[in-house]
């Protein structure tokens, strides 16, 4: 026990001597909290709309004012013809061109329907799709509005038959992303900040040559692994709770469930990271090479966490691999109880994972450490 | 001239002689690539539903089956308590419950008029968002079928013509996203502990005592990993086109251009880093913290700028690759030339010069 407690005060004063990196450790976590968390939203607004109108009626102008007063859609420019519109999305001004024909009136009481041209950038397909959504409410509006204007009120033949949806969001009514996003963050930056420092750990001592030393003292594996372990352990739970005061305080992330659940979770979870960590730092040699991989594995884990992009639109195949990677499961716990209030017997599932995997990786990480070169 | 071969010789024999890192350097972005490139996709496909029907009549039936029989959905339970929503919830699986209200079919036929609820678990509003407005099209469509004899007048018509990407395929957003991010990081990553790993082995000295110049030195580091980065690229952009079937719409030598732009833009940010840090850790701390969730959230990689607050739409138009995809986008989707895209190009060239202008400046020739 004596030995576990000299190694944990020398990982502590090594940690705090190194002017350099407290800052990197605990300011830029939490700055990238402050900031990063308002950047992640997949709301579509700002839309960057344009016009060609060739009608020039009080009907194509009415049209165009819906647009206007629309929240979606910010009116860039009207264009006097469509190789000019053309081009400007091509350039990136715009990214919908409305085109509406010449004679909108004339025809709509000839013909009884109106085509118009309409043309999104859809790059990004997802948002094209919300936006073609946008688009469609604010023409069948129009028609309402132009059916009354053309001819009186609405016959009272019957109503058609209507079903009526009523959308209702539980949990985040204003579908607000900070809510979603910021404890989703927090646990990026715990994850990266705990697996970068225990991967750099051990294998600093080779290649600066310390190991040695430690080598050969009497100190047994698994408490040199332990002594390794617990700095990193308080650094993330230190980490944790600075975010989630920030994430209550400045974003008002509703805490619905027990706080001690999500802290004993966490408690298991960051030794899975630390383990992962040391296991990469026992098997390279340099501090780049276990930084590559830690980098390898930290890349999937973010964009297979299902933080970002939904996991069950993934291919069967990603699912599984998904299942491997310890961050999903924290970001499902921390959004089961945080924001839906999930208790014990509802998080078991992931708790157990979480538990079985910390089990296996520190066991590796005690395995591959050899106290012989 | 020949010392400052000799200088590049030397880097390139302590990249290649650690074979390991080797391996990773090209191994990982194509791993990366691959699984990148099929599992992330922002669309939504098989969300898991529940039904609660309190009237279980032939419409309630019909609607429900042409849920089920959508994409988007698959039915996974029934409830049959509004209680029971709660704790379905809770479990995390289910993502939104159908809530039919009594004598569905009777109301409808009486009245013309029926409601259902949708309700979703807006824990994640994107997914709540989408489930919704995809549930109510489908309830829209099956409302006009019913109302097919009923003829509508005086109607503008939208025909929208999705450009660039007319199947709206995620592959298109995502592949150059996900390529500028393994450059910007592989490149940043490598060259940042560089100058760092000799102070920190002790080998600066030598560097600081020979006549090389400070810039001389710089460069000659940049080199060698510009090499090794084209290749990744190289190896990348294959892959897209094959792999992922991405288009190259415009010229395939500007694309070349613009890489090697970029990858000599993170490489000196990199050893930006690495003469501003004293030790590998700290280096590589920056490189890694500093870098990666910027990158990947201010890039418009997954989140359009467009929609965020407007100081991080000024903040992002610093993160290069933010500009970098721009260019990737115009190119291979738009097929638009140097004359669409110069104003990129010019930045990514005036941040490349503006990181080794201060690497240079930075760069200590005496020990401390």
């Amino acid at each position: 026990m004596k030995r576990i407690g000299y190694i944990i005060q020398k990982e502590f004063r090594q940690i705090f001597r190194n002017k350099a990196m407290l800052p990197i450790i605990f300011v830029m976590p939490l700055i990238q909290l402050l900031i990063l968390s308002n950047a992640a939203t997949f709301e579509v607004k700002n839309i960057k709309f344009s016009y060609i109108d060739h009608d020039h009626t009080s009907a194509s102008r009415s049209l165009i004012e819906k647009f206007e007063v629309s929240s979606y859609f910010n009116v860039i420019s009207d264009f006097p013809s469509a190789s000019l519109a053309n081009s400007a999305m091509l350039n990136g001004e715009v990214d919908v061109i409305l085109e509406i024909p010449g004679n909108l009136e004339r025809d709509l009481v000839k013909d009884k329907y109106v085509k118009l041209g309409i043309a999104i950038n859809a790059i990004n397909g997802a948002a094209a799709g919300v936006e073609s959504v946008y688009i469609n409410q604010i023409v069948r509006d129009f028609n309402k509005a132009i059916k009354v204007e053309l001819v009186g009120q609405p016959q009272s033949s019957g109503p058609p038959i209507s079903i009526a949806t009523i959308p209702l969001f539980w949990y985040n009514e204003t579908l607000n992303y900070k809510t979603f996003m910021v404890p989703g963050i927090l646990v990026m930056l715990v994850t990266m900040i705990t697996l970068f420092l225990s991967g750099m750990n051990i294998v600093r001592e080779k290649e600066i040559g310390t190991l040695e030393q430690i080598n050969v003292t009497p100190i047994r594996k698994s408490q040199f692994i332990i002594g390794k372990l617990f700095p990193f352990w308080v650094i993330g739970m230190a980490l944790l709770s600075i975010g989630l005061i920030i994430s209550k305080l400045i974003f008002d992330v509703p805490m619905v469930g027990s706080l001690a659940l999500m802290y004993f979770y966490t408690s298991i979870y960051i030794l899975v990271v630390l383990g992962i960590g040391l296991f990469i730092s026992n098997y390279t040699d340099t501090q780049q090479q276990a930084m590559f991989i830690a980098w390898f594995f930290m890349v999937i884990f973010i964009l297979m966490s299902g933080l970002f992009t939904p996991i069950e639109s993934m291919p069967g195949w990603a699912q599984i691999i998904t299942e491997f990677n310890p961050v999903k499961y924290f970001v499902e716990v921390m959004r089961m109880v945080m924001l839906k209030g999930s208790n014990l017997e509802d998080i078991l599932p992931q708790l157990l994972k979480t538990l079985v995997y910390a089990l296996a990786m520190n066991g590796l990480a005690v395995w591959s450490y050899k106290k012989t070169t | 001239m020949k010392r400052f071969k000799g200088f590049v010789r030397k880097e390139f024999y302590h990249i290649f002689r650690d074979k390991r890192s080797l391996f990773i350097l090209f191994g990982m972005p194509i791993a990366q690539i691959l699984l990148f490139g099929f599992a992330i996709t922002n669309e939504i496909n098989n969300v898991d539903i529940a039904v609660l029907d309190h009237s279980r009549d032939a419409t309630t039936g019909e609607i429900i089956n042409k849920i089920a029989a959508s994409k988007y959905f698959s039915i996974n339970e029934f409830i049959e308590r509004e209680t029971d929503i709660e704790s379905v919830f809770q479990k995390g699986k289910i993502k939104a419950v159908l809530n039919f209200e009594k004598n569905f079919s009777r109301n409808l036929i009486r009245d013309n008029t029926a409601t259902i609820q949708i309700i979703t678990d807006a824990t994640d509003p994107n997914t709540a968002n989408t489930i919704s407005n995809y549930t109510s099209s489908i309830l829209r469509n099956y409302q006009q079928e019913l109302n097919r004899d009923i003829q509508l007048a005086y109607q503008v018509l939208p025909e929208i013509r999705m450009v660039y990407n007319p199947e709206l395929k995620g592959v298109f957003m995502f592949v150059p996203g996900v390529m500028t991010i393994i450059l910007m990081l592989v490149s940043a990553m490598m060259t940042s502990i560089s100058i760092t790993r000799e102070k920190e082995l002790g080998t600066m000295e030598i560097l600081l005592v020979s006549p090389l110049k400070p810039v001389l030195i710089i460069i000659g580091k940049v080199v060698p990993y510009i090499f090794l980065s084209v290749i990744n690229a190289i190896v990348i952009i294959v892959l897209s086109i094959f792999v992922f079937k991405m288009p190259i719409q415009g010229s395939l030598f500007l694309l070349g251009v613009e890489s090697v732009l970029f990858i000599i833009t993170s490489l000196s940010l990199g050893i930006l880093i690495s003469t501003i840090s004293t030790t590998q850790q700290t280096a590589m701390m920056v490189s890694l913290m500093g870098l990666m969730l910027p990158t990947i959230l201010l890039s418009g990689f997954i989140f359009p700028i467009s929609s965020m607050p407007v100081p991080l739409q000024v903040i992002s138009n610093i993160i290069p690759a933010k500009w970098f995809i721009v260019l990737l986008k115009g190119i291979m989707l738009k097929g638009v030339g140097i004359v669409y895209l110069w104003k990129e190009t010019l930045l990514l060239f005036g941040m490349a010069l503006f990181f080794i202008v201060v690497s240079v400046r930075k760069y200590k020739i005496r020990l401390e």
